[in-house]
């Protein structure tokens, strides 16, 4: 019986991974946002893990709502291009919004030795 | 007549078999072809030539020379030509070699002993002219390129674009054969000789002449100097004329250099200057926006004065502001209510935000009522073909003078205006920009973590394990990247965006100049180097073995010309279609398949190199292992795979 509570559990936490939901968000699938991040070019501006750089912002460990995320593909205020529902339909955001949900945080400061110290 | 020379010039030619009516230059003997000619292979024997031919060549072989056929030239125009260079006192002369300039560059080498200048040998004009223009970014001074018309001027005129859109003093000699009766046939022609060489030019060139003769030459080099260092500075062309190098100079000593004295710079006009002062003094929050300002480390004083002296923030500036500077950034435009800009060529670009979209716009971003002054030089002298400016910005007051020369005058008049209260509500201001600048300053930490262990490479991990290697070390770095966790706290640290107005390819020899510039200084120089720039012109990794230029380049290579990825990648999203095909490998824009090795690349022309390198784990120690060598004196490579941007 433990057994097979403990296999359940698995499952749970398998298809929480899997699929994801941010709240207001649809449910999506992290797989597949990760794969469509880097079909639909996203990782050209923002980066492989969504870390931003000198032509897309950071992505990961940011709180921005699904309502405000969806949005601001559609019609970007700065110089993102647009992605509209043709090119990326909303199925196919929400699984990239899951997936940058699901990145985990990065290494802190003070436990990097080329940061930890700078003046 | 002259006279014969020992050799049997009959015996010589007897049976020979000549292509002078063609233009051969080799001489053989059909009997003695034929014994040489293994009998066993199949090769045909060459056919006789005709009486005709074998009786030219013998005609002008034993034809008496003419009374004037001289075989030696001493004193020749190319020696002065090489005084009055020399007088300008350039270190360096970088040229690709050329038949037509074959008379200055002996002089230079022998008569001029090779140094001062020293040559240094590029391998593609364009290069020549890059080195000299990183060269003079880091030392102040012009450096000397010798080229010739019309190809190698050609190649050449991709860094006098740079040199042009940057404001820099190269000083380029360019070689034709203005006399025809002195061309050899066919040969400098169209490829030694064009009738005006600098009209290829003229429209980037601030200055340039064509001297035909020797004095001439003196006195058009020693005033293309001086304009080439007249604010706003530029590039300045002189032709050498190959037959005036080659012929004699009887009158050496007759001939005259002009003593060099250069322009003072151009100061603002002090009614202005004391006008200025009064707003700036006034204003609530001031924001000083720099573009070129300083042009060392005095210059940078100044500007850092002027900033403290209003506690006003500095908005780019490039490597005239060290950037750890507490007043180094920061600024709000939308809460300015008074802009001053030196020397900002794309001001528009600055105060306004442009989108690039289907529909493109501009929107303002200060808010109404804010103040502009502009205190530049750029205005004194613009082309009009090649428009190194941005879109017209209105401004409230056009100062024309050169910044750095104008600064004492107007942190004066300010001082002079500033009471009390004042001094009190600018320290409060300061103190808020101070901490303002920590707290970013410790937020860019935060975000150089994001991606950390991210394979390609994040280029905020490269830097940053870069930086960590040298930070205390006397270090420099060259080429237009900068991070702002890097502490810029020397003029020299920084080269600045001295390449890209030379384009793709402008960005490597600016390199290996500022790098030749800061040899004698025995600085530790590093560059971060993109790979579709470094294609363009590889050939100078091997001026920079060569001539034993250390350096440390890594590379930033995420195998593709990023920016027109990004360019078709809008076209695509735009009109809605092909996102996904273009998304890994759009035809035109990306650099694999195969994937360029820059460490075999590096070697091949006697760099230390390694690489590629796509393990973040990898890079410190293949830092530390460049860096020794950079150490010893070497060229270093490393070929570092990293994110797109």
């Amino acid at each position: 019986m433990r057994f097979v509570l403990m296999i359940v559990m698995l499952a749970f936490a398998g298809s929480v991974q899997l699929h994801a939901q941010a709240p207001g968000a649809p449910a999506g699938n992290v797989e597949n946002g990760k794969k469509l991040f880097v079909n639909r070019a996203c990782f050209q501006c923002h980066g492989y893990v969504g870390q931003g750089g000198q032509a897309g912002a950071r992505l990961t460990q940011r709180n921005f709502s699904w309502n405000y995320f969806v949005s601001y593909i559609r019609k970007p205020s700065g110089q993102m291009v647009p992605y509209t529902a043709k090119v990326l339909p909303e199925q196919e955001v929400a699984d990239i919004y899951a997936w940058i949900k699901s990145l985990p945080p990065p290494p802190a400061v003070n436990t990097i030795p080329a940061l930890k110290d700078l003046k | 007549m002259a006279k014969a020379t020992h050799l049997d010039r009959r015996g010589f030619l007897k049976g020979a078999a000549l292509g002078a009516a063609a233009g051969a230059t080799t001489i053989v003997s059909a009997p003695l072809a034929a014994a040489a000619t293994p009998k066993a292979e199949s090769a045909p024997e060459a056919p006789p030539l005709s009486p005709l031919i074998t009786g030219q060549a013998l005609a002008t072989e034993t034809a008496p020379l003419p009374e004037d056929a001289g075989f030696v030239v001493n004193d020749p125009g190319s020696d002065f030509m090489v005084d009055v260079i020399k007088s300008l006192g350039f270190e360096y002369i970088a040229s690709n070699p050329s038949s037509s300039f074959r008379g200055i560059h002996e002089s230079f080498l022998h008569y001029g002993s090779n140094k001062g200048p020293e040559w240094i040998t590029c391998l593609h004009e364009e290069v020549s002219v890059n080195i000299a223009n990183g060269y003079y970014a880091v030392e102040g001074k012009p450096m000397a390129v010798m080229t010739f018309a019309p190809c190698g001027m050609m190649h050449a005129s991709m860094g006098i674009l740079g040199s042009f859109v940057g404001h820099i003093p190269t000083f380029v000699l360019c070689s034709s054969i203005l006399d025809a009766v002195e061309r050899r046939p066919s040969t400098d022609w169209w490829e030694h000789a064009v009738m005006d060489p600098a009209a290829m030019v003229r429209d980037i060139t601030k200055w340039d002449d064509t001297p035909v003769s020797l004095q001439h030459f003196a006195e058009s080099s020693v005033r293309a100097y001086k304009m080439a260092m007249t604010e706003p500075r530029g590039p300045v062309m002189i032709v050498v004329d190959g037959g005036m190098a080659e012929k004699p100079n009887p009158n050496h000593s007759k001939l005259h250099i002009p003593k060099l004295t250069l322009d003072t710079p151009p100061v603002g006009d002090p009614n202005a200057i004391a006008e200025l002062a009064k707003w700036l003094v006034a204003a609530e929050n001031p924001v000083i926006v720099a573009g070129d300002v300083a042009s060392g480390e005095e210059g940078s004083k100044l500007l850092v004065e002027l900033a403290e002296t209003l506690q006003a923030p500095v908005m780019g500036g490039g490597r005239s502001m060290p950037n750890h500077h507490p007043l180094a950034g920061g600024a709000n435009l939308g809460t300015a209510d008074m802009i001053l800009a030196l020397n900002e060529i794309s001001l528009f670009n600055v105060l306004n935000d442009y989108r690039d979209q289907a529909v493109r716009y501009s929107t303002p971003r200060l808010k109404p009522g804010t103040k502009i002054v502009t205190i530049s030089s750029y205005d004194l002298f613009q082309k009009s073909n090649y428009q190194a400016v941005d879109r017209f910005q209105e401004v409230d007051m056009a100062i024309a003078g050169d910044p750095e020369a104008t600064l004492p005058s107007l942190i004066e008049a300010c001082k002079k205006l500033i009471t009390a209260d004042k001094r009190t509500a600018y320290d409060a201001r300061g103190k808020r920009f101070a901490s303002a600048w920590a707290q970013a300053h410790e937020r860019a930490k935060v975000e150089c973590t994001y991606g950390w262990d991210a394979s390609p490479i994040s280029t905020q991990r490269l830097s940053m394990e870069l930086y960590d290697v040298i930070k205390d070390k006397d270090w420099a770095l060259v080429g237009p990247n900068s991070n702002r966790l890097w502490n810029f706290d020397k003029f020299y640290r920084r080269q600045g965006d001295v390449g890209s107005g030379g384009g793709v390819g402008g960005d490597f020899p600016c390199t290996i100049g500022g790098a030749l510039a800061h040899k004698k200084h025995g600085r530790l120089v590093v560059s971060m180097q993109k790979d579709g720039d470094m294609m363009f012109v590889n050939n100078a990794m091997w001026t920079a073995v060569h001539h034993k230029i250390p350096m440390l380049i890594v590379m930033l290579n995420n195998r593709a010309y990023h920016q027109e990825v990004m360019h078709l990648q809008r076209m695509a999203n735009r009109r809605q279609r092909g996102v996904e095909s273009f998304a890994m490998g759009a035809p035109g824009v990306f650099i694999r398949e195969p994937n360029i090795d820059f460490a075999m690349l590096a070697k091949s022309m006697g760099a230390y190199a390694e690489g590629p390198i796509s393990n973040p784990n990898d890079l410190r120690p293949a830092l530390l292992r460049a860096v020794e060598q950079v150490e010893k004196g070497q060229v270093a490579l490393l070929d570092t795979i990293t994110q797109p941007r």
